[in-house]
């Protein structure tokens, strides 16, 4: 009896329990997991799911597992914003109590951009990155699978808390004193810290991956300035990455030290100060947002340059603003705490540079509208999210600037203007951008375009509750309200605003509805992209068939030029290409290797052992990892060559004269 | 893969470790046994710091090798750029206006 008492107790703690959403959410991921285990059981797919999946090497299938799980935490966050939004609703609402709306905030924000934006970058990386700079796979492909599975392993880790031992609630960032133990001796908190910290070594592999992929592995002929600017934004991006990550990892591993040692980096007493781990986390803070937002930048030149029919204006002013931006977003950390005291000198200086920005930025604008000008612009998917972005990253840009003058901060710092300000950029920025990559490579990625009917309503509902849901709240700001507030009265007058912001974030629900309508129509009855050039494209990535064959590239190109594709395509319209005989030789390819599953599975244990603080776990996990790494070191037999036979068979089957 | 670079000797990973073990153990064993008054010992923990970062730079980086374009070079300013930032930017920030007090 004792026994089960003790059971019961452990549970009760261990599990979330007395609030009936989580109970559904519950329901939910059971029912979807049974579900999951009976499809694959019954269709006998786990060897295929084994074989094929779990232990590829292969960069395209790596991206479209990057792109599911980021398509999935897009829902989770997406569900976290539309719960916040009914809370807001109304004055006085009881839907949500304080701590379960701190707690949805807090997942909001961290998901969205560590789980949602970071992973579908990477989708995009992996995806595009080799095939456009003719390469057959990244620098590293083990190591791309291992930042793949860290990833997916630390955000599981860290959405496990909503079921298990409960959500961190401390903020998307952590500001300490409240995510100390003082104020938060949960678990959660430590789940925060150890999903970001076992996802955060993927994202600065991956970093390091695409910088050597693209320094390196270009097609033969192929400079750096006849690049396409995609590629150039991923390079800029990953300067980044490798610079901002190691700042983060430092950051999360001193706090967690002050809760697991007891030390005093950032606690009130001891001569600790928080005030440090905001300006440490910044660092890496402010860079993430453009490491994000830049390769948006990326897939916006190569969208406008495709559908306007003409190369991109002002290539090198691009690349020059690209690598500008990288080198620049150091520069700008403390303007996201000007309240903070730091000094006028101080203040001064950051407002100054974080205007700076705008310049680079103004100048990538400019060019895309001079790309348009008198181009003969297509009003395809890519092309709507491109054009819908422009104005509205103008008027994120716009507000931006009116937070960096540091003295008026004072007034719009941590008020809605501020929430506004930041979904316009990261909205109309990145999430338009990745939507408007995700549909350009669509077919690339699956060889077929995805309905342009159905994604038209999506766009127009994801434009529109945009609009709706963001504007207000600028008002909002100006009226006083704070962010984080999890309820108001009505004698504050901001009912009708908050009200027509919900509705708008339920049109971008709706938006994304149709979406995944539109994906599950156009798996069936979607145009086939037979020719792997849909678009009438310029870059390498279009000069091979769709889906593209395990190796890319059944002979690596050779490039003189920028916008390689159309050029050969003009050549070969003039009758300029003579058809030589191809000669084939054997390609080097990497073999499938399950260690960076289970090395990530590892990860995952010791970090629900730091998590609980169950330090044989934590150990055990960890024991796991060394095994893995020693295995690794030891394999010699890690890659084969694909025979020129089978080349010639596969380019056949898809149609290619080899 | 047709070309490999030499990755260094065992010797030189081993001259290296011992290296980076004895700058490791050296400042801390300034610090538990109190050996220095606080200037002193700051300008020798930074000290060990810089020759610590130089050995990981010779022994395990291998700075001196790699083909024209210097990517490796072009990094390691990069990064000293941006460490220079974060160190002296920390500084510079949370001093808090210091001087005019």
């Amino acid at each position: 009896m004792e026994m089960f008492e003790e059971i019961k107790s452990f549970a009760s703690t261990f599990f979330v329990t007395g609030d009936p959403l989580i109970y559904g959410a519950d329901v939910a991921i059971v029912m979807t997991m049974l579900a999951i285990v009976f499809v694959l059981t019954y269709y006998k797919k786990w060897g295929w799911l084994w074989r094929e999946w779990l232990t590829t090497v292969d960069h395209k299938k790596i991206g479209i597992m990057y792109l599911i799980a980021s398509l999935l935490m897009l829902f989770r966050g997406g569900v976290d914003a539309l719960l916040m939004r009914l809370q807001l609703a109304m004055p006085d609402v009881h839907f949500l109590h304080s701590e379960h709306y701190n707690a949805i905030f807090t997942t909001h924000g961290t998901i969205m951009i560590l789980f949602m934006a970071m992973p579908m970058m990477f989708a995009l990386f992996n995806i595009v990155v080799p095939l456009q700079i003719g390469a057959r796979d990244v620098a590293y492909p083990f190591l791309n699978a291992l930042s793949f599975w860290l990833f997916f392993f630390g955000a599981m880790l860290f959405n496990l808390s909503f079921v298990i031992g409960g959500s961190p609630d401390s903020g998307w960032l952590a500001y300490p004193p409240l995510s100390e133990l003082s104020s938060s001796p949960g678990v959660g908190q430590n789940f925060y810290i150890w999903g970001i910290q076992i996802s955060g070594i993927g994202s600065l592999a991956t970093g390091i991956n695409f910088l050597v992929t693209i320094l390196k592995m270009r097609a033969p002929g192929m400079k750096l300035m006849q690049m396409p600017l995609f590629s150039w934004s991923v390079l800029s991006s990953c300067v980044m990455i490798i610079f901002a990550f190691p700042i983060l990892t430092v950051t999360l591993a001193l706090l967690f030290i002050d809760r697991f040692t007891g030390a005093h980096f950032f606690t009130l007493d001891g001569g600790g100060n928080p005030m440090m781990y905001v300006n440490l986390i910044w660092m890496w803070g402010h860079p993430e947002v453009y490491i994000v937002v830049i390769p948006a930048f990326g897939i916006y030149s190569e969208i406008v340059s495709t559908f306007s029919k003409k190369t991109i204006f002002g290539y090198k002013s691009m690349v020059f603003s690209m690598m500008i931006i990288s080198v620049l977003s150091f520069f700008t950390w403390v303007h996201h705490f000007f309240t903070m005291g730091a000094g006028a000198d101080v203040n001064t200086f950051f407002a100054i540079s974080t205007m700076a920005i705008g310049i680079p930025t103004g100048v990538k604008v400019f060019n895309w509208l001079f790309t348009m000008f008198r181009g003969r612009i297509q009003m395809k998917q890519p092309m709507l999210w491109t054009l819908a972005f422009i104005p509205c990253f103008v008027v994120g840009g716009a507000t931006g600037v009116m937070l960096a003058v540091a003295p008026a901060d004072y007034q719009y710092h941590n008020s809605y203007f501020l929430i506004a300000h930041f979904h316009q950029v990261l909205i109309g920025g990145v999430v338009f951008g990745y939507l408007a990559g995700i549909y350009y490579w669509w077919p690339k990625m699956f060889g077929f375009k995805l309905d342009e009917r159905l994604g038209k309503w999506g766009f127009w509902f994801w434009n529109i509750g945009f609009y709706v849901c963001f504007m207000p709240q600028y008002a909002l700001g100006f009226m006083g309200m704070t962010r984080r507030v999890y309820t108001y009265g009505w004698d504050m007058g901001w009912a009708p605003l908050n009200f027509v912001s919900t509705v708008g974030a339920f049109l971008m629900g709706i938006g994304f509805i149709f979406q995944v309508w539109q994906i599950a129509y156009s798996i069936k009855h979607g145009e086939r992209d037979l020719t792997g050039d849909p678009w009438n494209g310029r870059t390498l990535e279009w000069s091979i068939p769709s889906p593209a064959p395990l190796y890319n590239f059944a002979v690596l190109p050779q490039v003189n030029s920028m916008d390689a594709w159309w050029e050969k395509k003009q050549q070969m319209q003039q009758g300029e290409v003579k058809q030589e005989p191809v000669k084939l030789e054997p390609i080097h390819m990497p073999k499938n290797s399950a260690i960076p599953f289970v090395m990530s599975f590892f990860w995952f244990i010791a970090g629900f052992g730091f998590t609980f603080l169950w330090v044989w776990m934590a150990v055990a996990g960890l024991i796991g990892v060394g095994i893995c790494l020693l295995v690794r070191s030891f394999q010699y037999d890690t890659d084969y060559y694909i025979s020129v036979d089978e080349i010639r068979r596969t380019e056949k089957a898809l149609g290619r004269a080899v | 893969m047709a070309h490999h670079e030499t990755h260094g000797s065992t010797k030189s990973y081993t001259i290296g470790f011992l290296l980076s073990i004895v700058l490791t153990i050296i400042p801390l064993v300034l610090v538990l046994n109190h050996m220095l008054s606080r200037v002193p010992l700051i300008v020798a923990i930074i000290a060990m710091a810089i020759l610590q970062f130089l050995v990981q730079l010779f022994f395990f980086m291998h700075i001196r090798e790699g083909e024209k374009p210097r990517y490796n070079v072009m990094a390691l300013i990069l990064g000293a750029v941006i460490t220079f930032t974060i160190v002296a930017g920390s500084v510079w920030v949370m001093s808090f206006n210091e001087q005019v007090h």
